[in-house]
């Protein structure tokens, strides 16, 4: 079980947490004027990178924030924590 | 009886605490103190079970857990019949029975032995080679076959009537291993001040040094050292073995708690799982001896020279008169002087090495014992126990009746590995040691390749923290210099593997089949892969398979060690979540026990109330005739509920769901759809606006937290700015669906400030419900007339027994389900499955035309969402009810489309069904076929709403007739009745909503009985109002309470608190949401009160100070915790989660309650 650095609350748990995904995925602001392609590739398309990988955690068991996350997808290592 | 083997005196058992046990029938005595295996080898047996694979005679080879062969059943009685344990761990009790496994109809006479004789065709690959056709044959007779002839014990088939529990801790430094080195790293870490965590999976500390009774550390004999170096600052914990290494520093250990008292406390956990989050970590596991390999290696009376030294020094037994030692260390040379000087006879001592310490000859010589330098075991002889051994020069047969054999030692470095550090290969010792770190551990001792006691002493010492510093040992046991393994040459009986019977003929077989990497020869030959995961065989093994190929044993490569070190049961896993406790059961604060109930998720629904005698068609039949007729009664209140508040709440709303609530008028409601960005639905609800800034949210009953997450994510990542604050009010309000065609002349008598000729369809009030507040729904998913009143939770149960009195009749979500599906309504989750957005179900009117933007809205105009063969919603009348997720064909080979719903519907008197079919509502009027296990039926399609299609039914005006005063009153009176059976107590929850309760009796969470004890006990928190505040200002500091003005506010989250206070809060706030009803306070008071929660709470409660709370996760469900004091806690937690709390707490503080009688 992980022990993930909650920003507001310190280190946790694993299962006080939920995860949200990569992180700074942008959602259009007027979807209406963006393509098909470039809709399905907000939807869809994501980085998966081997390594570094930014990403969305919330403590939905604790102070219910979500919070962006540093983790190595290789080590599962997380290097860091931000509001 | 006579034990022949036991020595006169010597070793750590109580001699005058004689042990009666049973072995395969036989009686036998031993000791307090003894193990199975010592207790039978003080008898003389060695034979204790049948190989695996050949049904080969296998005797006692080890005196600890890396045991293969002596494998045992213990049978403790019904359901607590334990397989595959073994003898050498198997701690000796009064009244213990063991059994023998894998041999019929007894170990000395074991018909299976006959595989034995087969066993060339048995080898290596035998299983993909033999049994490959025809394919039929492998499950009907080939795997049973071998089922019944091979393998390992049998499980027990009755239920496990055991407890279990799991702990969660944390420490500075957890040390494995208590051993020299692990006691002077345990040591020097508690000096230092340091929380120590000490484990051995042994009944007492001391590892090593237990069968060294000669060895002197700083002056102290080595009993006296240990007890010295124990100390009452650390956590030590025997029995206990650490089998697995989890991410950051989390550690699984296995304690045994009972397995070793001939009457455990039933209150007792049989086994604790510990979770241990270690800051540091050392690992002090030792080393294990490897056997030499040599045919017939594996005859009863061949064991590892030091499992002989240890049951000598500690059990005082001798393992044979007449002894054989073969070794290529000096340590064996040692237990060949002890043995002699005890009473054994030493035939010889045979060292493979080509020169030996003269100083050991020397000393041979002295005691008449004859040396062979250069000399290996080429072959052993006996039928059950062996007879001679047969050498390579000299001699060449020596009798005997025991062979010691040492071929080196092999660092257990487990752990190391698991911890994902890097292992590196030592060429002198040919074996694997710890190479660099990747987590916060150091490994000391055997484990690191040290075998020199004082070294040990010193790394432990340093590891755990302390200066560096000497320890002066003597009376040492010393090893030498280690020699690589030596492989054997191939040759069908010279094991590697005992447990699964892998010989070096079928590693060669595996090699010659041009299999190289060890990854791969493992699996073709099972090497390494039985339940001790090749401790004593993966070393021989990698040595064998590199001198077949001829590479170096790095370029084999190492396979990899993974959790549980040794075997863990079911039970330790599984801790206290099994039955009623696997997961929480929620109930409906309505909770009528006259109905029969249907699982949803985790809450348990009135399913339907039968009459006596009635099945569930007859009951739902009647049921939906009352609602179509008269007037129904349902409790609906596990949809869920969220309060949305806010100034810009509206424009929220507007941008998550389908609809536009920017236009909703304060005191109507509008169905909304949820989508997710792909446009499809994920949930459904009515929304109501109770205020310009305040709306009451309902979502689908398993929906609720996914909804609510969403909704938090939007807010949080995508529209920071918006001034909107959600809060879930699912448990404080409780739900009545009243409706029939008599719903409003029933309800008018009860209601105070609310006059329904007002309200139209899909329109909310807030007002008084027999005196008591309530936010009162007029909205129907029947199609009838109806409301849904939404009471606080804790009159719920009292006001639909006032209800009950209009002569509404109960039904449940069975019938729900007919009037719904009569009307075409749909059930997200049922009529959707992920792929399904509005427009298929005809519900593009839903969808609010102009508004720019709502999440789901531009996934909705691709392409793929156009098409006109999409899935549509539509009807079916067949003969019969369909069955759910049946296909619909036309010609009878493509599916176009499958059944979601399928009942009879009493309104219509006739089966019907909801459908999603392919171009659906061009297809009405037309016919298909479904195919069904009774064969093929033929469907009509039609519209999807069979009943009243118009819907005059439920949007028709209500005609008011005034309503009488005194009828008012009569109804109170009546309610003033306490309602017996029901846990009623009066409080000042009342207060707290507002409006005193006039009548009805207050209903909150009465706990079962709970018996005192001085651990730990239980209590509910005094009743007070309770309040969801957000607000920017600090009213409590981040992760702490704080009391002022007479209320009490919880830090929850950064703009987020938990107000106790009697009366509504004076506190400036962006929200304010009344949630007392919503929770309910638990306390655990007593100096095991942390402990108790340690049982399902994963926090360390070291670091959560007086007047500090959180929320966080207890067992399966979300608490908030509050540590009133050292010795005291408060628990909230949602209502319907609190038997399961309290249930949980009772089983954790269990232990410390006095002990049950005995039967
Ligand atoms: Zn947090």
């Amino acid at each position: 079980m992980l022990l993930i650095p909650c920003p507001w609350c310190g280190p946790r748990p694993e299962n006080e947490f939920r995860h949200g995904g990569e992180a700074h995925v942008v959602r259009p602001v007027d979807p209406r004027c963006v393509s098909d392609a470039e809709w399905a590739d907000f939807l869809y398309n994501r980085t998966n990178p081997k390594g570094i990988h930014a990403e969305r955690w919330r403590h939905i068991h604790g102070c219910g924030r979500f919070f962006n996350c540093i983790r190595d997808t290789v080590t599962d290592r997380i290097v860091t924590t931000s509001k | 009886m006579t034990q022949p083997y036991r020595t006169a005196s010597g070793g750590r058992i109580l001699r005058d605490r004689p042990v009666h046990f049973s072995f395969d029938g036989k009686q036998f005595v031993g000791h307090q103190g003894d193990t199975l295996a010592s207790a039978l080898l003080a008898h003389g047996v060695h034979l204790v079970g049948r190989s695996f694979k050949y049904h080969r005679p296998r005797g006692i080879m080890s005196a600890g857990s890396e045991e293969p062969n002596a494998l045992v059943t213990i049978d403790r009685g019904d359901g607590r019949v334990t397989p595959n344990q073994r003898a050498t761990t198997v701690e000796l009790y009064d009244g213990l029975t063991a059994r023998a496994q894998n041999a019929w109809p007894s170990v000395r006479f074991d018909l299976g032995a006959v595989a034995g004789v087969l066993s060339p065709v048995l080898s290596a690959g035998f299983y993909y080679k033999t049994f490959m056709w025809p394919a039929s044959f492998w499950q009907r007779v080939y795997e049973p076959a071998i089922r019944a002839a091979a393998g390992l014990g049998r499980a027990p088939a009755a239920p496990d009537p055991d407890r279990y529990l799991h702990h969660y801790a944390h420490c500075d430094v957890l040390v494995i291993g208590a051993g020299p080195a692990g006691l002077a790293a345990a040591a020097a870490a508690t000096a230092r001040g340091d929380r120590v965590i000490l484990c051995d999976e042994q009944a007492e500390p001391g590892g090593s040094l237990l069968s060294r009774p000669d060895t002197r550390i700083d002056g102290l004999p080595a009993s006296e050292w240990i007890a010295a170096a124990l100390d009452d600052r650390m956590t030590v914990l025997t029995r206990t073995t650490a089998f697995g290494w989890y991410p950051d520093n989390m550690i699984a250990l296995a304690e045994r708690v009972t397995d070793h008292l001939a009457r455990p406390n039933a209150n007792l956990p049989r086994e604790r799982l510990w979770l241990v989050r270690a800051k540091r970590v050392v690992i002090a596991a030792g080393a294990i001896e490897r056997p030499a390999v040599f045919p017939g290696n594996d005859r009863p009376g061949i064991m590892l020279a030091d499992a002989a030294a240890t049951y000598l020094h500690r059990y005082g037994v001798l393992p044979g008169q007449r002894i054989v030692v073969s070794t290529s260390h000096d340590s064996a040379w040692r237990t060949a002087f002890a043995l002699a000087s005890a009473g054994s006879s030493i035939a010889a001592i045979l060292d493979r090495r080509d020169a030996v310490d003269p100083a050991l000859c020397e000393q041979a010589r002295a005691a008449g014992i004859p040396v062979h330098i250069g000399t290996r075991i080429t072959g052993t002889g006996g039928r059950r126990r062996v007879r001679f051994a047969r050498i390579d020069t000299g001699p060449r047969i020596i009798r005997c009746d025991t062979v010691l054999m040492s071929d080196g030692w092999t660092p257990s470095v487990h752990l190391f590995s698991q911890s994902r550090g890097k292992l590196r290969f030592d060429p002198g010792s040919g074996t694997f040691l710890p190479g660099p770190s990747a987590a916060p551990e150091q490994s000391a001792g055997a484990c690191a390749g040290i075998f020199d006691l004082a070294a040990c002493l010193a790394e432990g010492h340093r590891a755990g923290g302390g200066d560096p510093r000497a320890f002066v040992v003597s009376g040492e046991f010393r090893f030498g210099t280690p020699v690589p393994p030596s492989p054997g040459r191939p040759h069908g009986k010279a094991f590697v593997d005992f447990q699964n019977d892998v010989s070096t003929k079928d590693l060669a077989i595996a090699t010659g089949e041009g299999f190289r990497a060890i990854e791969h020869v493992k699996r073709y030959t099972t090497a390494g892969m039985a339940t001790d995961q090749g401790k004593t065989a993966n070393v021989n093994a990698l040595a064998t398979v590199a001198a077949l190929t001829g590479q170096p044993i790095p370029e084999i490569g190492l396979t990899t060690f993974r959790p549980p070190y040794t075997p863990v049961s079911f039970g330790t896993f599984a801790g206290a979540a099994r039955g009623d406790l696997f997961d929480p059961i929620r109930r409906t604060p309505i909770d009528d026990q006259d109905a029969v109930f249907e699982d949803v998720g985790n809450w348990k629904r009135a399913h339907y109330f039968p009459r006596p005698g009635e099945t569930m068609h007859q009951a739902a039949a009647r049921e939906c005739r009352a609602v179509r007729d008269d007037l129904g009664l349902f409790d609906a209140s596990t949809l869920g509920k969220i309060e949305v508040v806010g100034p810009d709440a509206a424009e929220f709303l507007n941008r998550m769901y389908t609809g536009d609530f920017a236009r909703l008028e304060p005191g109507r409601c509008k169905y909304g759809l949820l989508l997710g960005e792909d446009g499809f639905i994920r949930d459904d609800g009515v929304i109501a606006r109770l205020a310009p800034d305040r709306f009451h949210v309902t979502t689908t009953t398993g929906g609720a937290a996914g909804v609510l997450h969403q909704m938090e994510d939007y807010l949080q990542t995508e529209f920071p700015s918006s001034r909107v604050w959600l809060t879930s009010t699912t448990e404080q309000w409780a739900v009545i669906a009243l409706q029939g065609p008599r719903a409003a002349d029933a309800l008018t008598p009860l209601l105070d400030g609310i006059d329904l000729t007002t309200m139209p369809h899909m329109s909310v009030r807030e007002g008084q419900f027999a005196g008591v507040p309530t936010r009162l729904f007029r909205v129907s998913f029947t199609g009838e007339l109806g409301f849904e009143i939404n009471l606080p939770a804790n009159y719920a149960r009292a006001a639909w027994d006032l209800l009950r009195e209009t002569g509404a009749t109960r039904y449940g979500t069975e019938t729900m389900h007919v009037l719904r599906a009569e009307k075409g309504f749909i059930v997200v989750g049922q009529e959707t499955d992920g792929t399904v957005i509005p427009d298929d179900l005809g519900l593009s009117r839903t969808i609010a035309r102009g508004k720019p933007d709502f999440v789901g809205k531009r996934s909705l105009s691709r392409s793929d969402m156009l098409r006109d063969d999409r899935k549509q919603l539509v009807g079916l009348l067949a003969d019969v009810v369909l069955e759910e997720g049946a296909q619909l064909t036309d010609t009878g080979a493509v599916s176009l489309g499958h059944v979601t719903s399928a009942y009879h519907s009493v309104a219509l008197n006739r089966p019907i069904a909801l459908a999603l079919l392919s171009g659906g509502r061009s297809r009405i009027g037309t016919k298909l076929h479904v195919p069904l296990s009774s064969g093929f039926v033929t469907v009509t399609v039609t519209d999807p709403t069979f009943y009243d299609p118009t819907g005059e039914r439920m949007t028709q005006r209500i005609i008011g007739k005034p309503a009488r005063t005194g009828s008012v009153a009569a109804r109170r009176e009546r309610m003033s009745q306490p309602i017996t059976g029901s846990p009623a107590r009066a409080g000042t929850v009342a207060a707290a909503v507002g409006q005193p309760a006039l009548r009805l009796v207050v209903a909150s969470y009465a706990p079962p009985p709970t018996p005192f004890c001085d651990g730990v006990n239980l209590t509910l928190a005094p009743t007070t109002g309770k309040f969801s505040i957000r607000t920017r200002q600090p009213i409590a500091s981040t992760l702490c309470a704080a009391t002022s003005d007479g209320h009490t506010a919880l830090w929850l989250g950064p703009d987020e608190y938990l107000v106790f206070s009697d009366d509504p809060p004076r506190i400036a706030a962006d929200s304010i949401v009344d949630v007392s009803h919503r929770t309910v306070g638990l306390r655990v008071n007593g100096p095991r009160a942390a402990w108790c929660l340690n049982a399902f709470c994963a926090l360390d409660l070291d670091t959560i100070p007086e007047t500090g709370c959180t929320r966080t996760l207890f067992g399966k469900a979300e608490i908030i915790l509050w540590r009133l004091s050292e010795s005291a806690f408060h628990i909230e937690t949602a209502r319907s989660f609190a038997p399961y709390i309290w249930a949980l707490l009772e089983e954790a503080r269990r232990e410390f309650l006095p002990p049950p009688a005995v039967c």
